[in-house]
């Protein structure tokens, strides 16, 4: 995974609310066996319209946001499927941070394992930064993961956000999980040693 | 282990591998469940670890979400698809991992066979990489979906690393008026707390109501609690549960059995556990329900109207109501049983098992499908259809107009050919209304087997409670 420590980059505003993984990503793409090559169908019924044109009202179809790599999003973000398609496709466009009032849980996991940076920012803030990308000459923001801090364009205040301290240690350091967890093996043989006493159904073959 | 704990807290508690000092918790995971969409990418990675799966007697694995529901046994005809399911077919032979295949009678959607195997039992943590994994919670088993990286997680070390969720408590008291299946008290429920309302939770059915289900309506509920948001749904293990684990091929027999159960009567929540959230609905108040939008939030008793967007206060609630509205060509104010409709769909994890298709026969029985109406029953798995079919159910759908299909997701998502044109309006017995979900451009209206099935005759959104 590649790691995220401090990203500067365009930030394209899409204030919906509710946009779910069907929305991020529809099903029609879930037939790969592989996790690249999703970018060009990221957000495909909103920004393209039927007979395979750009939509020139999608966000992501106009300068200077076709570049953007960091999204600022509505309440909700990601509900639905677990499909982890949609932070591949995100990643493929090129988005690497999400801000947001919330996020549905299984995206938000998705997103961390990924390299993809979730923010949680209280409405207000998330109404503020929409604002700015939108009406910013060069809404150019930088997301320090290291300081936990986001730099706006107006040169205001920057804000601060909140992270899990395991999550940001992985991000930063681009670790992957299941290397840690192979570290553990002793632990997880002692607990299924237990289990099996006391559970020992749990045990059985089961096919 | 002070003081009173919730049933969630139990099953927690149990399957705790470690507990790192930022509060992150390594928790074992005793069931797996593998499905051909969200797996390929994982044992991929496993690959080129050189890694193995750590218990593939724990994991099994069925191709569901992309299969054809017309005759099979002469392949797939779809490149992509039959390629995403020979990757299934090989991964399996590689890694040691039991398959059902596509011609196996106990293939079916991922959450309607383990549960129908005796693969989910009470008291397990279970996962699977799929939303609709809370489904299994019916049993009193903490069942979560999770993304591709976390399946490659599991396939390896059969644990994950997760953040403990908080308590909630929904209680449905009374009794269920005349026409008002699990179906409507889950959508009623989604409607009151909002599609984001159990973010962060995970949500313990309780009450009268909930106690009176049979498991096939209790996995209704605990299906949909991902639409409410929630991590997992749970309902305690009772006589029940029991009755219906008893005999299933995967299940323990005989002392092994007993043995289980008396462990499983421990589980349900001692006195005075303490919930962060609590809700009650009365179960007297709720109707049967039909969803207008493309949020599973987006509900209407079916006496309702479509409602009108001016009405909400908030911008951003209101923006995504036009939107909706505008995508399902309604019109504010419109009442729900004047809604025509083009196709009829009964299946899915949701509403894809025996008792649904039996809710959904009644309604039709000696009756016809109206004639601009495409009506089709996708049963759950193969065991289920041949259980419809030795109750001669498969007649009384055949008979009345509907196509009768092999098992799998079908159009639930509309990955398969099973799909909605542009502009299609939809009676669905399915868990989510989202944009293009059953097909780019087509609309679909959420509700029960027996509500479904009324649409289908009536030929329009239609009240069962008159037609029974």
């Amino acid at each position: 995974m590649q790691p995220f420590t401090k990203l500067t980059g365009i930030a394209a505003p899409l204030p919906m609310i509710n946009v779910d993984t069907d929305k991020i990503i529809p099903a029609k793409w879930l037939k790969t066996i592989k996790r690249t090559g999703l970018g060009v169908a990221l957000f495909e019924t909103l920004r393209y319209a039927d007979d395979g044109s750009e939509r020139p009202e999608f966000v992501l179809n106009r300068a200077p946001y076709r570049s953007a790599s960091i999204l600022i999003a509505g309440d909700n973000f990601g509900c639905g499927s677990s499909r982890e398609h949609a932070p591949w496709a995100l990643l493929d466009f090129g988005i690497r941070c999400v801000i947001a009032p919330s996020f549905a849980d299984i995206f938000h996991n998705n997103c961390f394992k990924n390299g993809i940076l979730p923010v949680v920012l209280p409405k207000e803030q998330v109404d503020l930064l929409t604002r700015e990308a939108t009406e910013a000459g060069d809404p150019t923001f930088t997301i320090d993961l290291e300081r936990q801090e986001i730099v706006r364009p107006t040169g205001n205040a920057v804000l601060k956000f909140a992270v899990d301290p395991h999550k940001k240690h992985c991000l930063l350091h681009g670790l992957d999980d299941i290397g840690q967890t192979m570290q553990r093996q002793s632990m997880i043989d002692g607990f299924e040693a237990k289990q099996r006493l006391a559970a020992p159904w749990l045990y059985r073959e089961v096919a | 282990m002070a003081g009173p704990r919730t049933l969630f807290d139990k099953i927690w508690d149990a399957h705790l591998v470690d507990q790192q000092a930022d509060g992150t918790c390594l928790i074992y995971i005793d069931r797996h469940l593998v499905h051909e969409v969200t797996s390929p990418q994982a044992f991929e990675g496993l690959r080129q670890t050189g890694r193995r799966v750590r218990r593939p007697e724990a994991t099994l694995a069925v191709p569901d979400h992309n299969v054809p529901t017309t005759d099979r046994s002469q392949g797939i005809a779809e490149d992509q698809s039959r390629i995403q399911i020979e990757t299934l077919q090989q991964n399996c032979r590689d890694f040691g991992v039991p398959l059902f295949d596509v011609t196996d009678i106990r293939q079916g959607i991922v959450h309607i066979i383990g549960p129908e195997q005796g693969f989910t039992l009470p008291g397990m943590t279970i996962v699977c990489g799929d939303s609709h994994t809370s489904t299994h919670g019916a049993f009193g088993a903490l069942a979560f979906g999770i993304g591709t990286s976390e399946v490659e997680h599991v396939l390896a070390t059969q644990t994950l690393y997760q953040t403990r969720p908080r308590n909630m408590r929904i209680t449905v008291s009374g009794e269920l008026p005349f026409g008002v299946t699990a179906k409507d008290v889950i959508l009623a429920i989604i409607g009151t707390i909002g599609t984001g309302g159990g973010t962060g939770y995970v949500i313990e059915y309780a009450g009268e109501v909930i106690r009176g289900l049979s498991m096939a309506g209790r996995m209704t509920i605990c299906n949909m609690s991902i639409e409410a948001g929630a991590r997992a749904g749970l309902i305690a293990p009772d006589e029940v549960t029991f009755d219906y684990i008893k005999g299933r091929p995967m299940a323990p027999k005989g002392g092994a059995f007993e043995q289980a159960v008396q462990m499983w009567r421990q589980l349900p929540s001692d006195e005075g556990a303490r919930y962060e959230k609590e809700v009650t609905l009365a179960a007297a108040e709720i109707e049967p329900q039909v969803t207008w939008g493309t949020s599973p939030q987006d509900v209407v008793p079916i006496t309702g109207r479509v409602p009108r967007p001016e009405a909400e206060a908030d911008p951003n609630r209101r923006s995504a109501m036009e939107r909706s509205l505008d995508y399902m060509g309604l019109e504010p104010g419109l009442p729900m049983t004047e809604i025509r409709i083009d196709k009829v769909f009964v299946g899915s994890c949701t509403n894809g098992r025996i008792e649904d298709l039996r809710a959904a026969a009644k309604v039709i029985s000696g009756k016809r499908v109206a004639p601009h109406v495409q009506a089709m029953v996708v049963p759950g798995s193969g065991l289920v259809k041949h259980q419809a079919e030795e109750e001669g159910l498969d007649r009384i759908f055949i008979e009345a107009g509907f196509e009768w299909r092999e098992a799998g997701c079908s159009m639930c998502l509309g990955m398969n050919p099973d799909q909605l044109k542009p502009g299609e309006r939809c009676a669905s017995t399915s868990n989510r209304n989202f944009e293009g979900r059953q097909g780019k451009g087509g609309r679909t209206h959420l509700v029960s087997p027996a509500m479904a099935a009324a649409a289908a005759v009536a030929g329009h959104i239609a009240d069962v409670r008159k037609f029974v």
